[in-house]
C-alpha cells in the first residue's frame, strides 16, 4: 500500500515536472524591428527545446585563425579574443540566439538560426574591422626609393617578365600624367641602366603618395611586394596599401596604391560610437563616429599638425574611397564615406566598428546554410516518421501483450514526454537525425518490457502464481536490461565525444531516451503491475 | 496468450557452417568491391561543396545543370535528384575539381548556376562548404569513434560477464561492421557523419541484441550445472527467440517508418538501421554463439566449465545432440516445435 503510493507520488513528481519543462514560456528575444532596424526586445512564447539549425534553418559557420599569412603564435588567445568581438557583434545582427564557441585552440564555431542572409552573416562574423587613419607618404620618400628598389628587384634576380611598360617608360608615363599632378613634382629619375620591373607599372595619381597601377597589373604588383629585397629597399616610415575602387583613365582601368606612414595617427580601438546614415549632400551612404574623449584629444592634436596633408582611411588594409585633405583640426567626430554602396552595408560597418576589430584574421573551414522552409518539410517530414513508427509499435504490443501491452504502451506515453522534458531541462538541441533517434528509440524502449514480459510468461508457464511471476520476471530481466541499455548508452556516448552537431544530437536523443525508458519500463510499469494486482488480488490469470 | 515461438526448439547451432558460408558470401565481394572501388564518401569527409538547388521550372533538369555548371568551369559535379524534380543536390568535391577552399566553391556554383539558369529562376535550400582540412580530421575522428566504440564495450562486457563473452561479442560486432560496409558498397550510399552515426548505432543495437542471448546464457551456465555449453547455446536462443522477434518487429517497424515517410535526408540512415537490425540478429545467433563456444573449446573457462562439457558435441557432429541428463529444456530430438498459441 504505502509502496505504491510513494511510487506513485514519485511518478506524479516526475510527470508534474516534464510537463512544466516543456510548457510554452515566455521568452524574451532580441529581435530586427523592420521599421526601423533596430534591435529591440520582444517576448515570445516558446516551447524550451533547442531546435538544431537543420530543422529551424539558418547558418553555421566554423572559423579558423588564419595563418596563411604567417603563424599566429598564440592562437588559444586570439581566438578567445574574437569570439567576444564577434559575440558582440551578433547581439545586434537581428538572429534569435546566436551561437558562438570555441571548438578546440585555434577555431570558432558560430550559428545564426533563421538567419537566411549566409552573404550578409559571413562578412559580418569575417570582417576585422581593423580601422586605422593615417597621413599620406607627403615628402614623396617612396617615389624617391623607387629606383632603389628596382635595383634591389633586379639584383634579386627579378627580370621585366609580364612588366608591360618598357624599361624607360617611368619619366614617359610620369611625364604623360603630369598635367594630373597638382603638386607639380618632377618624375622620378631613369636610372637608365637596370630595368624598371617594379617602377615601370606605376603611375603618379593626383596627391603625394598616391600611384595608379593598371588593374592587370595588381598580382604583379602583389608578387613583387613579398619579395625580400622589395621590403628591404622599402623606405623606413612608409607602407603601401591598395585603394577601395577603380579609377578609370581612358578606356583603361587603374587601382589605387597609395604609399602613407606606418604610424596611424588613430586606430579605431578609440571609436566609442558609429551609425550610418546617407549624406543629404550626394546621397551617399556615410559612417558617422564620435572618438572617445581620450582618442578625440590624440586625433585633434595630429590633425592639427597636419592641415593640408591628406589622410588615408584604411578599413581591413584598404584604403576607403580617395584621402581627404586635412583642411581644419578635426576633433571627436568623423566619417567614413562609403559613396554609392547601399546604405545596408554602411549599417553593418557601422555596427563591426563599434563592437570593435577582430585580433586576427578568420578563414571560413566549414559553412552551412539552411533554408526556414526546408527545416520545416525536415520538422514535418520526422514527425510523420516518428508518428506511423510509434502507432506500429502500439498495435504490435496492444495485439501481443493485450493488457499488459496496454501498460506498456502507457508508459511508453510517459517516455516521450520524459525524453522531451530531458532535452528541455539539459538544454540539449534537437536536431533531425535526433527526431529519427527519437522514433527509433521508442522502438528500443519497449524492449525492456519485451524482456519483462517474456519472462513473466515464462514464469507462468512454469506454473508460478500470477503475483510471483510477475516479481521473478521482474527480477530476471533486470540484468539483462542493464547490460544491454548500459553498452548502447556507451556507444551513442562515444558518438557524442566524436561526432558533430546533427549527430551530436542524435546521440543525445539516444542517451536521454535510454534513461527515460529504464524509468518507464522498470519503475513505471512496475508500479502499474501492483496497482492492479491491488486491485485483483485474487487474480489468477494475467492479461499478458 | 497470444504467443509467437514460444518453446522453440530449433537446432541454431547446427547451421553455423551454412551461416558463416551465407555471411562470407555477403561479406566477400562487397570487400573486393570496396577495395575496387572505394566508398562513396560525402563531402564531409572529402571536403567540398554541397548545394542543394530548388528549381521554379519543371524543365530544368539534371543536364541543363550540368550544362550550367560546365560553362562555369565546374566539371566533375555530382548532381542528384533529391526527392523531387524540382530539387536537386550538386556535390563537387574538392581535388576533383579547380577550387580549392570551400567558400570559393559555393560562390563559384553559385556563380555558374546564375549564369547558366539565370538569376531568380533556382533557389539555394541549403548548402555546406567544408574544407579538406576539416574533412580530415572527421575521417580520423569516425575511425576513432569506432575503434573506442570497440573498446570500451569490450571493457564493460569483460567488467560484466567474463572476457571470452567479450571477445565472442565484440567478433559479432566485428561481422556486423563488415557485412554493414559491405551492404553501403552494394546501395552505393553516400558515407557521411549520419551514416557513420548509423554504424555505431547499429553496433549498440547489435551488442544489446548479443547480451540479451548472453545473459541468458550465463544464467543457464548456472541453472543447468551438467548441460553442455552446445545445449545451453541453443537452449538459450531459443528461450528469447519470442524476445527478439518482437523487438525486432517494433524496431524495424519504426525503422521502416523512417525510410519511407523520414525525408531525404534521414533515408541512408534509416536504411542502414534497416540492414542492421538483420544483421545484428543474425550475428547474435549465428556469429556470437558458436564464436563462444569456439573460444570456450580453444581456452577452456571455469564459468562455462567448457573443456568437460564441450568434448562431446564438438567431437560428434552437432546434427544429433547429445542427450544430457540434466537437460529437462531439451530433449533429444528438439529440432521442430510448432509456434503454440497457449492459454
Amino acid at each position: 500500500m504505502k509502496t505504491i503510493r510513494n511510487r506513485l507520488l514519485l511518478i506524479g513528481a516526475l510527470f508534474v515536472i516534464a510537463v512544466y519543462s516543456i510548457l510554452p514560456r515566455s521568452t524574451v528575444v532580441r529581435q530586427l524591428d523592420p521599421r526601423t532596424g533596430q534591435m529591440v526586445d520582444a517576448t515570445e512564447r516558446l516551447v524550451p527545446i533547442t531546435l538544431g539549425l537543420d530543422l529551424r534553418g539558418g547558418v553555421h559557420l566554423d572559423l579558423e585563425v588564419d595563418q596563411t599569412q604567417g603563424p599566429v603564435p598564440d592562437c588559444k588567445d586570439a581566438i578567445d579574443r574574437s569570439q567576444k568581438v564577434v559575440r558582440t557583434r551578433l547581439n545586434e545582427f537581428g538572429t534569435l540566439e546566436p551561437v558562438v564557441q570555441t571548438n578546440g585552440n585555434c577555431r570558432l564555431t558560430v550559428e545564426l538560426p533563421g538567419e537566411s542572409d549566409p552573404d550578409r552573416a559571413k562578412r559580418i562574423v569575417q570582417q576585422q574591422a581593423h580601422l586605422e587613419f593615417r597621413i599620406t607618404d607627403m615628402k614623396n620618400l617612396f617615389r624617391d626609393a623607387l629606383p632603389g628598389i628596382d635595383k634591389a628587384l633586379h639584383d634579386a634576380g627579378v627580370r621585366g617578365a609580364g612588366n608591360a611598360a618598357p624599361a624607360n617608360a617611368v619619366s614617359q608615363l610620369f611625364g604623360a600624367d603630369s598635367s594630373k599632378k597638382k603638386n607639380g613634382k618632377t618624375p622620378a629619375p631613369d636610372s637608365g641602366s637596370t630595368s624598371a620591373v617594379f617602377s615601370g607599372i606605376l603611375f603618379q595619381g593626383q596627391m603625394p603618395g598616391e600611384y595608379l597601377v593598371p588593374v592587370e597589373q595588381t598580382h604583379l604588383v602583389d608578387s613583387l611586394r613579398k619579395i625580400t629585397a622589395f621590403q628591404s629597399a622599402m623606405p623606413r616610415g612608409i607602407d603601401l596599401f591598395w585603394g577601395t575602387d577603380s579609377l578609370y583613365r581612358g578606356a583603361r582601368a587603374y587601382k589605387a596604391l597609395y604609399a602613407v606612414e606606418s604610424k596611424p595617427i588613430i586606430t579605431g580601438e578609440e571609436l566609442e560610437k558609429a551609425t550610418a546614415r546617407r549624406d543629404q549632400v550626394n546621397n551617399h551612404s556615410v559612417v558617422v563616429f564620435d572618438l572617445s574623449r581620450r582618442g578625440g584629444r590624440v586625433f585633434a592634436d595630429a590633425t592639427g599638425r597636419h592641415v593640408h596633408d591628406y589622410m588615408a582611411i584604411i578599413l581591413d588594409t584598404l584604403v576607403q574611397g580617395q584621402p581627404p585633405i586635412i583642411n581644419d583640426q578635426i576633433g571627436a567626430h568623423g566619417q567614413i564615406d562609403l559613396q554609392s554602396k547601399p546604405l545596408a552595408e554602411a549599417q553593418d560597418l557601422a555596427l563591426v566598428l563599434r563592437a570593435g576589430a577582430l585580433p586576427v584574421r578568420l578563414a571560413i573551414v566549414d559553412e552551412q546554410s539552411i533554408g526556414p522552409t526546408l527545416g520545416a518539410d525536415a520538422i514535418h517530414d520526422g514527425i510523420k516518421a516518428g508518428a506511423v513508427g510509434v502507432a506500429l509499435v502500439i498495435i504490435i504490443m496492444l495485439v501481443y501483450y493485450r493488457m499488459s501491452g496496454l501498460l506498456a504502451v502507457s508508459a511508453l506515453g510517459l517516455y516521450v514526454l520524459f525524453t522531451l522534458a530531458g532535452l528541455a531541462i539539459f538544454g540539449f538541441t534537437l536536431t533531425l537525425p535526433g527526431l529519427a533517434g527519437l522514433a527509433l528509440s521508442v522502438g528500443i524502449a519497449v524492449d525492456a518490457n519485451v524482456l519483462i514480459f517474456e519472462r513473466i510468461r515464462e514464469e507462468l508457464q512454469h506454473g508460478k502464481s500470477v503475483r510471483l511471476a510477475i516479481d521473478e520476471g521482474f527480477k530476471h530481466a533486470m540484468s539483462a536490461i542493464i547490460d544491454s541499455n548500459v553498452s548502447t548508452a556507451l556507444t551513442a556516448f562515444i558518438l557524442y565525444l566524436v561526432g558533430t552537431g546533427p549527430v551530436q544530437g542524435f546521440a543525445i536523443t539516444l542517451i536521454v531516451g535510454i534513461a527515460a525508458s529504464m524509468v518507464t519500463a522498470i519503475f513505471v510499469v512496475r508500479t502499474f503491475y501492483l496497482i492492479w494486482l491491488q486491485r485483483r488480488p485474487d487474480m489468477t490469470t494475467v492479461s499478458i | 496468450m497470444f504467443r509467437l515461438f514460444a518453446n522453440a526448439r530449433y537446432d541454431f547451432i547446427k547451421w553455423r557452417k551454412w551461416a558463416y558460408g551465407l555471411t562470407a558470401l555477403i561479406i566477400v565481394p562487397g570487400l573486393i568491391l570496396l577495395i575496387a572501388k572505394g566508398l562513396n564518401y560525402s563531402i564531409e569527409f572529402t571536403g567540398g561543396t554541397e548545394v542543394q538547388v530548388l528549381t521554379h521550372d519543371r524543365s530544368i533538369d539534371a543536364a541543363k545543370l550540368r550544362a550550367a555548371l560546365d560553362a562555369g568551369n565546374l566539371h566533375g559535379a555530382e548532381i542528384a535528384s533529391f526527392g523531387s524534380d524540382t530539387s536537386f543536390m550538386i556535390r563537387v568535391r574538392i581535388g576533383e575539381t579547380n577550387v580549392q577552399s570551400p567558400d570559393v566553391t559555393v560562390k563559384a556554383v553559385r556563380a555558374a548556376l546564375d549564369a547558366g539558369l539565370g538569376v531568380g529562376k533556382y533557389s539555394v535550400g541549403k548548402y555546406e562548404g567544408i574544407g579538406p582540412k576539416v574533412g580530415q580530421e572527421l575521417q580520423g575522428k569516425a575511425l576513432l569513434a569506432i575503434f573506442f566504440s570497440f573498446f570500451v564495450t569490450l571493457a564493460y562486457l569483460a567488467f560484466r560477464f567474463e572476457w571470452r563473452f567479450g571477445l565472442a561479442a565484440v567478433l559479432a560486432t566485428f561481422h556486423d561492421i563488415l557485412t554493414t560496409v559491405a551492404f553501403i558498397r552494394y546501395m552505393n550510399l553516400e558515407v557521411s557523419l549520419v551514416v557513420v552515426g548509423a554504424v555505431l548505432t547499429m553496433v549498440g543495437y547489435s551488442l544489446n541484441d548479443t547480451i540479451i542471448i548472453f545473459d541468458r546464457v550465463r544464467e543457464n551456465l548456472h541453472k543447468f550445472r551438467r548441460q553442455n555449453l552446445y545445449d545451453i547455446l541453443n537452449l538459450s536462443i531459443n528461450e528469447t527467440l519470442p524476445r527478439s522477434i518482437l523487438t525486432h518487429g517494433t524496431t524495424i517497424a519504426t525503422t521502416l517508418a523512417l525510410v519511407f515517410l523520414g525525408g531525404e535526408v534521414i533515408r541512408p540512415f534509416a536504411l542502414v538501421m534497416a540492414f542492421a537490425i538483420f544483421t545484428g540478429t543474425f550475428s547474435s545467433i549465428y556469429i556470437a554463439a558458436p564464436v563462444l563456444m569456439f573460444i570456450e573449446k580453444r581456452w577452456p573457462g571455469e564459468d562455462a566449465r567448457g573443456a568437460r562439457v564441450l568434448t562431446s558435441p564438438m567431437a560428434t557432429p552437432p546434427a544429433a545432440p547429445v542427450p544430457a541428463p540434466a537437460a529437462p529444456a531439451l530433449p533429444p530430438k528438439a529440432n521442430k516445435t510448432a509456434p503454440s498459441a497457449a492459454r
